[in-house]
């Protein structure tokens, strides 16, 4: 009898991999559901004897079962250029193993990096994250080795490991694969966490916006509960707040509260979870840590990557893209090779007009700045961020100041509300920028009220609106408390930079 | 009002029970309003503002109980760089009163947008003509 393997990733399953299953099923064949490779253009992709098609519909199925289907047919999946160009540490089991198999996660290198860690002890575990240098993949980049010393060094009663899993950004996917595709990887990332800095209790804290990857984390919880005891894991369903991927307000969250951002000191790791100290980190980076603890994993992830972006970065390719997916490399790929020689440019056929970086507030790149290298310290320095490594393509359709305006409109409906700069700068964002579109403003009815004594008399330019503008967007960068408000100026000033045109202004009006 | 203490004792022995206890509420009884959300403070040991300041923080609770369908579409930057902005307003053609149709930000499935979700199932690579259609058969 004969066995297909195909994906169970949601991606996969939104793009009808149930139908080509049971399609499978219906004649006959076993079929084996494992994780996604991350060629997302080409789900469902079906693998026999390691040869692969995609994408399949159910009606090609009988087709590909006697062999044949071979516009389809991608042989060799292992070998395909998207797969073998890739450095994949954190994904290395993608498409391989079945996500829910514990036989499949040990024989492929599982439970290495715990075992190793419960033999060396908690001294050498902390050193050797730090010297490998391992920084939050989250978007601060800061470094995990640190955050968990600090931890492990602060008094408390109980400490906590909690997992920040509410990937909120557009654009970004890699967390969600880990957990639907490679739960075990992550469970075994937060118990060496939590043997090394003498954690009781664990939290996966999951948006609601991820069915299935919830489905699979409870799953695989149980199933890990003996291997990973006495530490306990539970996962945490977020209930469809934005700000609640901010480590705090995440915090509060789990804690039942609002989830409203705190004000640090105290940091988490001091005072974290129910004031206890609490490491606090991302999927990836918690995935990225067996790998590490395994024998020797510490000097090679050293190794690779750019300056002090060390390591690979799962690079999540969506939006108007022909080739999307997940693509993980070291540190140092430059966007035109993202965007064009693995992506295939965009899905439409269109010239690419932007591509975002770093999630909804992330700044929008030009096409003249491709050749930046991807890193934590370059990204910084074009006034961008790479922060959980999302990039989103647009074509020349895109409207660059509908979307700077949207930008704001979503800080404006995510905001947690607890300071005036995020809170109310972003509505009067979005009626500056409509402002402009609208080509200035005269000395309305509104703006005249009799009770007003300092009110201009002189109708405002448009480039008094944009001088507004970018006064406002300073404000929220350097008043705001958290990400959401200082970061949203991120882009909508690339915007107004990069395509005046888009606002109906001249590249004069905008001062670079 | 049974049906709420049932549901917070299940969430017990959890610490910081209330946002488990909410999303249960939501999925049984279609709505958090202010006598549950009185009953609840009650039963943890909370002020009701307390308890109401949490419901109305996050999207995914609501007051009042909706019975209609809901489709929720995917609005955020992939899915508008594969033009979901210009399918909107067929859907809400399609959807007319009989069916909700519910903004999100991002289901984690934008490099096959646009995308949408009806319960849990997800549905990728969507045009006008399908989204119409998921809208009509919800
Ligand atoms: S910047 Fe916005 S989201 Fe962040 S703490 Fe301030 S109000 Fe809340
Ligand atoms: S942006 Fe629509 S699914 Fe992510």
């Amino acid at each position: 009898m004969s066995t297909v393997r195909i994906s169970d990733d949601a991606v996969a399953r939104a793009c009808g991999a149930d139908r080509v299953s049971d399609a499978f099923a219906k004649l006959g064949w076993t079929v084996e559901r494992v994780s996604s490779w991350g060629m997302h253009w080409l789900e469902p992709l079906a693998e026999v004897n390691g040869v692969g098609w995609g994408p399949v519909t159910p009606d090609r199925v009988a087709e590909i079962a006697e062999g044949g289907a071979d516009d389809l047919c991608i042989g060799p999946v292992a070998v395909h250029p998207f797969i073998a160009s890739q450095q994949r540490l954190t994904f290395a089991r993608a498409g391989k193993t079945r996500p829910l198999s514990l036989d499949d996660y040990a024989n492929s290198g599982g439970w290495a990096g715990l075992d190793r860690a419960r033999a060396i002890g908690s001294e050498q575990v902390l050193a050797e994250m730090a010297q490998s240098g391992l920084r939050g993949r989250g978007g601060a980049g800061f470094p995990a080795g640190i955050k968990w010393q600090t931890v492990a060094k602060a008094p408390g009663d109980r400490k906590y490991v909690v997992c920040n899993a509410d990937e909120g950004d557009s654009g970004t996917f890699a967390d969600r694969m880990v957990m639907e595709g490679d739960p075990f990887a992550l469970i075994e990332g937060m118990a060496i966490c939590a043997h090394a800095v003498g954690a009781g209790q664990g939290y996966v804290y999951l948006r609601s916006e991820y069915p299935d990857a919830i489905a699979k984390m409870n799953a695989a919880i149980d199933l890990a509960a003996e291997r990973i005891a006495p530490f306990r894991m539970e996962v945490r369903v977020g209930a469809g707040a934005y700000v609640c991927g901010e480590e705090t307000s995440l915090l509060n969250s789990l804690e039942g509260k609002r989830g409203e951002v705190r004000a640090k000191p105290p940091l988490p790791a001091i005072a974290g979870l129910f004031g206890q100290p609490t490491v606090v980190n991302n999927v990836l980076t918690l995935a990225a840590v067996p790998h590490i603890l395994a024998e020797g994993g510490a000097a090679h992830y050293d190794a690779l990557g750019l300056g002090r972006s060390k390591g690979t970065m799962p690079i999540q390719i969506a939006g108007n893209v022909r080739h999307g997916g997940l693509y993980e490399t070291a540190f140092g790929v430059t966007l035109r090779e993202l965007v064009y020689d693995i992506g295939g440019g965009t899905a439409s056929g269109r010239p690419v007009k932007a591509v975002q970086v770093g999630g909804p507030l992330g700044a929008y790149l030009h096409p003249d700045q491709f050749d930046i290298a991807f890193g934590y310290e370059e990204y910084a320095g074009a006034d961008a961020l790479i922060g959980h490594g999302g990039i989103v393509v647009f074509d020349d359709s895109a409207d660059m100041a509908a979307m700077a305006r949207f930008a704001m409109e979503f800080c404006a409906a995510e905001s947690c509300g607890k300071c005036t700069p995020c809170r109310i700068g972003s509505v009067r964002g979005m009626e500056i920028i409509e402002r402009i579109l609208a080509g200035g403003r005269k000395a309305d009815a509104v703006e005249v009220l009799p009770q007003m004594h300092n009110v201009r008399d002189a109708d405002r330019s448009l480039e008094d609106q944009v001088a507004l503008l970018e006064d406002l967007c300073e404000t929220m960068k350097f008043g705001s408390l958290c990400a959401l408000g200082g970061f949203t100026p991120y882009p909508v000033l690339s915007a107004l930079r990069h395509w005046p045109e888009d606002f109906g202004l001249t590249k004069q009006a905008v001062p670079a | 009002m049974n049906r709420i203490e049932d549901i917070v004792l299940r969430h017990a022995d959890r610490e910081g029970p209330l946002l488990p206890i909410l999303h249960d509420v939501q999925a049984e009884i279609g709505a958090v309003d202010a006598a549950t959300e009185t009953r609840i403070a009650e039963l943890l040991n909370l002020t009701r503002a307390e308890v109401h300041g949490v419901v109305s923080f996050y999207h995914d609770f609501t007051a009042k109980a909706d019975p209609r369908p809901v489709v929720q579409v995917c609005r955020a930057e992939a899915c508008q760089a594969r033009g979901i902005e210009a399918m909107m307003r067929g859907a809400e053609n399609a959807a007319g009163d009989r069916v909700r149709i519910e903004t999100v930000y991002c289901l984690g499935l934008c490099s096959v947008g646009p995308n949408a979700r009806i319960g849990d199932d997800l549905h990728a690579r969507l045009d006008s003509d399908a989204l119409a259609k998921l809208v009509e058969e919800a």
